[in-house]
């Protein structure tokens, strides 16, 4: 199947990707003939097969409920766009 | 002289205290400047390099030395690497200096190795040529008018002209194989599970797994040695024991069982490549092998499938560049999701969009079962293919790319042109097994062609001895290009 511009325009949208309007004429074109690509997987039926998510299916392990991480607010700050007294800064969510 | 030596010469040469690690680096560093133009590495910290060749040599000195104490290895740009930038290839962390390192990072510097610098590669790991990558193409030593293959290009290049005795590459849909057969070089990506995933920057998390780029199959094994077991840190480690991957190399392949998948070598295939991958199975049928012809029918479904699974898994773990605690910000912006999507627009490139839209897409409500509920239960068939041909032999061998290393820009204008270069690698990352690929000898423009030997699940010890077999009796992964030598 292919994909239009309102399509794309909701997938950037879920996607939190900013999309000028050249962009989705070309995104458009290019994401509909991947879907092109990913549709010969329906010449298969897979009526009862259970899907496989991991390559070996093996359940995650558990570890103890122990603490194991030291503090490193500071080193991980350092990195930061926007920092103040330890937070993290970003624009306004709570009026 | 140093640069023509593999990392088993060059120990033993430390070993004898015929050169330092000193020297040694700082011979790879000036050929690294000395060949910028291949552009296959994003960042050399010359002094950090030194400091860790320095502390090598007092580890030789004291008699603590590993194989690979005092080696210098380029390391692909994916991995984590403390108090250095790390980029990813991508915009989006083009300046993310790494408060820690990652475990194979970390491991490596345990056994004494120095990092030489961090290698180019596509962004985010998506991409077969390395032509995503933020920080320009990387060029094929064998001609710099072509690729290096992808994703970890800049490794493979480094390595096969000799800017590294050898590099770590990752491996999702067959980014350490595919580079590794366009520039003559050897490359492992061991099964899922065996090397640890921790601070390897993640694409696909059910597919990812981290190997070695070598000038032969017995470094691969040393490297292995030092990569591989089990960690705490990465959920999906295996706890299954590590062999010593060089006590085996020389086992005799004699009645080895050679299965040859028909569908690797169908349509699509160059005929070039398919006559000197059938030259290569002749020389193991005069080691001993036999050949046994099998099926892998589910195999063309690998490409779609995966382009299902990597990108939903992309585009989940791809959310958390979103300009809050690391990496770049838009430098102007309305509300929170004006940043994000502002952040986002800017900091990535057109493939990793594609690929995040896809996955968006796979995932998002009305289509899950139809994309990514599907690709999954596809996933299942072709794992099993490999289940059932491996009762019937004990390896796989086929061609490890329908082509040769192709013009720089030849693709990169059809995204599903590019994708079909992985259609014999990728449904070994999708059934989780190891894989391998040795140059096996040139097409006859003179570019290098690789065997590609697929092993059954932890089996890495018998593709690495098989891999060394066809090395004691041929020499294609001894050449070089010519201008590098």
């Amino acid at each position: 199947m292919s994909l239009d511009r309102d399509d794309v325009i909701k997938i950037a949208h879920l996607a939190r990707l900013e999309l000028s309007e050249q962009e989705l004429d070309v995104y458009t074109q290019s994401l509909s003939r991947i879907l092109g690509l990913i549709e010969q997987m329906n010449a298969v039926d897979t009526t009862g097969i259970v899907p496989m998510a991991h390559p070996r299916d093996v359940s995650l392990r558990l570890r103890e409920d122990s603490i194991t991480e030291t503090d490193q607010r500071e080193k991980y700050q350092a990195i930061a766009p926007a920092v103040e007294a330890g937070l993290y800064l970003v624009p306004r969510v709570i009026e | 002289m140093f640069h023509k030596k593999t990392i088993a010469e060059l120990s033993g040469d430390l070993a004898k205290k015929t050169c330092s690690s000193v020297e040694l680096t700082a011979g790879f560093l000036d050929r690294i400047e000395q060949h910028k133009d291949l552009n296959a590495y994003i960042t050399v910290d010359r002094d950090q390099a030194l400091t860790q060749a320095r502390e090598a040599d007092v580890m030789i000195q004291h008699g603590k030395a590993t194989a690979l104490t005092g080696i210098p290895i380029a390391q692909k740009d994916i991995f984590c690497t403390q108090g250095m930038l790390t980029t990813c290839g991508s915009k989006i962390l083009s300046n993310f200096i790494s408060p820690y390192d990652a475990t194979l990072i970390a491991r490596l510097k345990q056994a004494g190795a120095v990092v030489l610098g961090k290698t180019n590669m596509d962004e985010f790991a998506m991409g077969s040529s390395n032509e995503t990558s933020f920080y320009g193409p990387v060029k094929n030593p064998w001609d710099t008018s072509r690729v290096p293959g992808g994703s970890s290009g800049g490794s493979a290049a480094a390595t096969a002209a000799r800017l590294a005795p050898a590099a770590t590459g990752t491996d999702t849909g067959g980014s350490i194989r595919q580079p590794a057969a366009f520039c003559g070089i050897t490359g492992l990506k061991p099964s899922y599970g065996r090397v640890s995933r921790f601070g390897m920057i993640a694409f696909a998390s059910s597919l990812d797994q981290a190997g070695p780029m070598t000038q032969s199959a017995k470094d691969a094994a040393i490297l292995l040695n030092a990569m591989a077991g089990f960690d705490d840190k990465d959920s999906t480690s295996s706890g299954i024991a590590v062999p010593d991957f060089t006590e085996t190399l020389n086992h005799d392949l004699q009645g080895l069982r050679i299965g040859l998948p028909e569908e690797f070598f169908g349509e699509g295939l160059n005929s070039e490549v398919a006559s000197v991958v059938e030259e290569a199975i002749g020389e193991y049928k005069k080691l001993g092998a036999e050949i046994v012809k099998v099926s892998l029918p589910n195999s063309h479904l690998a490409v779609p499938c995966y382009y299902v699974l990597a990108p939903a898994e992309a585009s989940s773990n791809l959310s958390r560049y979103d300009g809050v605690r690391y990496g770049l910000r838009a430098q102007e912006y309305g509300d929170l999701i004006d940043m994000y999507q502002k952040t986002r627009a800017q900091g990535f490139g057109d493939e990793v969009k594609r690929r995040i839209m896809i996955g968006t897409y796979a995932l998002s409500a009305g289509y899950y079962d139809a994309y990514y509920l599907k690709a999954q239960q596809l996933r299942r068939l072709i794992a099993e293919d490999f289940n059932q041909v491996f009762e019937q032999c004990d390896v796989l061998m086929g061609p490890t790319s329908p082509t040769t290393a192709f013009k720089l820009g030849d693709k990169t204008d059809d995204p599903v042109a590019m994708y079909l270069n992985d259609i014999y690698t990728i449904s070994v990352n999708l059934a989780g097994l190891p894989g391998i690929s040795v140059p096996a000898g040139f097409d006859s423009q003179g570019l290098p062609v690789g065997l590609q030997i697929i092993g059954k699940y932890f089996d890495e010890a018998r593709l690495l001895n098989v891999a060394h077999r066809y090395q004691m009796v041929t020499d294609w992964h001894r050449r070089m290009p010519k201008e590098y030598a």
